[in-house]
């Protein structure tokens, strides 16, 4: 049997005093594409943060690739996983190339500089989320979809196992959406774990196998979208009535 | 990109200019001293009154002021990776407060050198650890709230400078006026600064490539196998000990740490494996300069030379900041 590239068991996620997720037993395994659904302040970010090892958590257990989330070596850890951030600003001056390189970090020793091999390998990564072209470009001249698909380039960079990816759609127009969902989905072929914390459920539906429902009272849901992501669910998820448009070749859901 | 042969041959040029700032140093003064003749000096041969002014005077000034460039430059490319703020420097979370409440309360009940020096270090590290303990409060530690506690620090710290001066006796003010303003000239021992620029670079060479990612923020760090919480500890303890050293040995000199990483940032990259070496390199013999220029410009007057440093560094900033929309 191979082994989960996640697995949670019995996790409670606390913020502020507010329980947002109660005993969650999770499993994401190799090859899956999850999604990650709720209305604003639900707790999507921060049980993503807390499965991915960056922040505490209140009770249970956590695993990445068989390893304690929270025992392991950090550096140990961010070879396996790689994480997303929500929000990316730059406060200092950089070239692109530079940053990519960033996620070579976990793979080089304390006194190692990045070699041509980890250049090579950032090069590749920038040509996979488009950016051929940027690599001396100043991050600070980027817009908002290019810097977002900049710190993809870094993620791919860092080579992980498991990718957590906090909202990763945001900035992106529609064709890069796409793309960018058919190279997570590259990636879940190759045996990658994919989860992702997505605003439209009909995104999820289409490019997702799996969902999980926070439903921010503690209350939570997951397996396969065709299971979850109703129109139902829906509803008591956002607090608003939601209709599946009948007759399209993919699940589409619309406010009643 | 960052490659080893760039840096080694950037570090190479920055420590050809600290030794020629070094000899120009030696060299001018109100007795003038040619190279040949510092050369002999320094070989051991005794060259009468010029051996003592080069060895007994312009040597530990030199020396002290090339290590309290570097140590306010370095300190100042750390806060600024610390508070992730180009234009922190190393004053800015109250170490020189401290140091000048603890200096100035000495210069007032009369003790001597090495007692105003002593006080100057505990007022520096009561300070940082007041910042540090308040800044910790509940735990969260941000940035934001350091770098308010540190500015309020700074604040309190310049309201009692500001009384110890308004009850000083007269005689006392030229002096308590040029600590504040920052003077190598009353430099002794350079030693424990040199030593501490030395030691304190070692330790802060091998967390290079981890500034680099603190530099782009705690969660990206975090996320890449850096133990956040412990950098910053490091960090901060590191930058504040450097500005308690430096502040202790020539007083309160203004704007190397500020303008230095920042203008080596410009020039070399955001690469701390780089910028932490060279910003010690530069700092130092930007200092070195300025102090030569500070006690020739119209000697036999000396000038402060925070002054100088701030009056250079005043015009080089401001055309940065305006050549660079949003302060980077």
């Amino acid at each position: 049997m191979t082994m989960a590239l996640l697995e949670t068991a019995q996790l409670d996620v606390v913020i502020g005093g507010c329980t947002v997720c109660r005993k969650l037993d999770w499993r994401v395994m190799p090859g899956d594409r999850w999604a990650i659904l709720g209305k604003n302040g639900a707790g999507k970010s921060t049980l993503l943060s807390t499965v991915a090892g960056l922040r505490p958590h209140a009770s249970g257990a956590v695993h990445i690739a068989g390893l304690s989330a929270y025992a392991t070596p950090p550096r140990e850890l961010a070879k396996v996983r790689g994480y997303l951030p929500q929000v990316q600003y730059d406060p200092f001056a950089s070239a692109v190339l530079e940053t990519v390189l960033v996620g070579r970090h976990p793979h080089l020793g304390r006194w190692d500089w990045e070699s041509c091999e980890d250049r090579r390998i950032a090069e590749s990564a920038l040509a996979e989320v488009g950016l051929t072209g940027f690599a001396e470009r100043q991050v600070q001249t980027l817009s908002g979809g290019e810097r977002q698909r900049l710190g993809l380039a870094l993620l791919f960079a860092q080579k992980p196992r498991l990718f957590l990816l906090d909202e990763p759609l945001t900035h992106l127009d529609l064709n890069h959406q796409v793309a960018l969902m058919d190279l997570l989905a590259k990636r879940a072929a190759q045996g990658a774990g994919v989860v992702a914390v997505l605003h439209d459920p009909s995104f999820a539906a289409r490019y997702c196998q799996h969902a999980l429902l926070l439903f921010g009272d503690g209350d939570w849901l997951a397996g396969p979208v065709a299971d979850i992501v109703t129109a139902e669910n829906l509803s008591r998820l956002y607090g608003h009535p939601l209709l599946q448009v009948a007759g399209c070749p993919y699940p589409i859901f619309i406010p009643e | 990109m960052p490659s080893r042969r760039r840096a080694f041959l950037v570090l190479t040029a920055l420590a050809i200019l600290a030794v020629a700032s070094g000899f120009v140093s030696l060299a001018v003064g109100s007795l003038p001293v040619s190279v040949p003749e510092l050369l002999a000096i320094f070989s051991g041969q005794d060259a009468g009154l010029a051996g003592e002014v080069v060895r007994g005077l312009r040597l530990p000034r030199t020396l002290g002021a090339f290590a309290c460039g570097g140590l306010l430059a370095l300190a100042g490319g750390l806060m600024q990776v610390l508070l992730r703020n180009p234009l922190a420097d190393p004053y800015v979370l109250g170490i020189s407060g401290g140091a000048a409440v603890g200096a100035l309360s000495a210069m007032l009940a009369e003790l001597a050198l090495v007692f105003i020096n002593l006080a100057s270090f505990v007022g520096s590290f009561a300070a940082m650890l007041l910042v540090f303990g308040l800044a910790r409060g509940d735990n969260s530690w941000t940035r934001t709230r350091l770098l308010l506690t540190g500015v309020i620090v700074a604040a309190g710290c310049g309201a009692a400078v500001a009384l110890i001066l308004s009850i000083a006796p007269e005689q006392k003010l030229h002096g308590m006026l040029f600590w504040l303003m920052g003077d190598a000239g009353h430099i002794v021992n350079p030693w424990p600064a040199l030593w501490t620029l030395a030691v304190g670079l070692v330790a802060v060479m091998p967390f290079a490539r981890e500034l680099n990612l603190l530099a782009r923020g705690e969660v990206l760090a975090g996320s890449l196998g850096v133990v956040v919480p412990r950098l910053r500890r490091l960090v901060y303890v590191l930058a504040s000990l450097f500005t308690a050293v430096a502040v202790t040995t020539a007083g309160n000199i203004g704007f190397i740490g500020l303008v230095v990483p920042h203008l080596l940032r410009l020039a070399v990259g955001n690469n701390q494996r780089l910028l932490l070496p060279a910003a010690a390199l530069a700092g130092g013999s930007l200092l070195v300069l300025a102090d030569t220029l500070a006690r020739t410009a119209v000697a036999p007057q000396q000038l402060p030379v925070g002054v100088l440093t701030a009056l250079l560094g005043v015009p080089v900033f401001l055309f940065l900041l305006g050549r660079q929309p949003g302060g980077r």
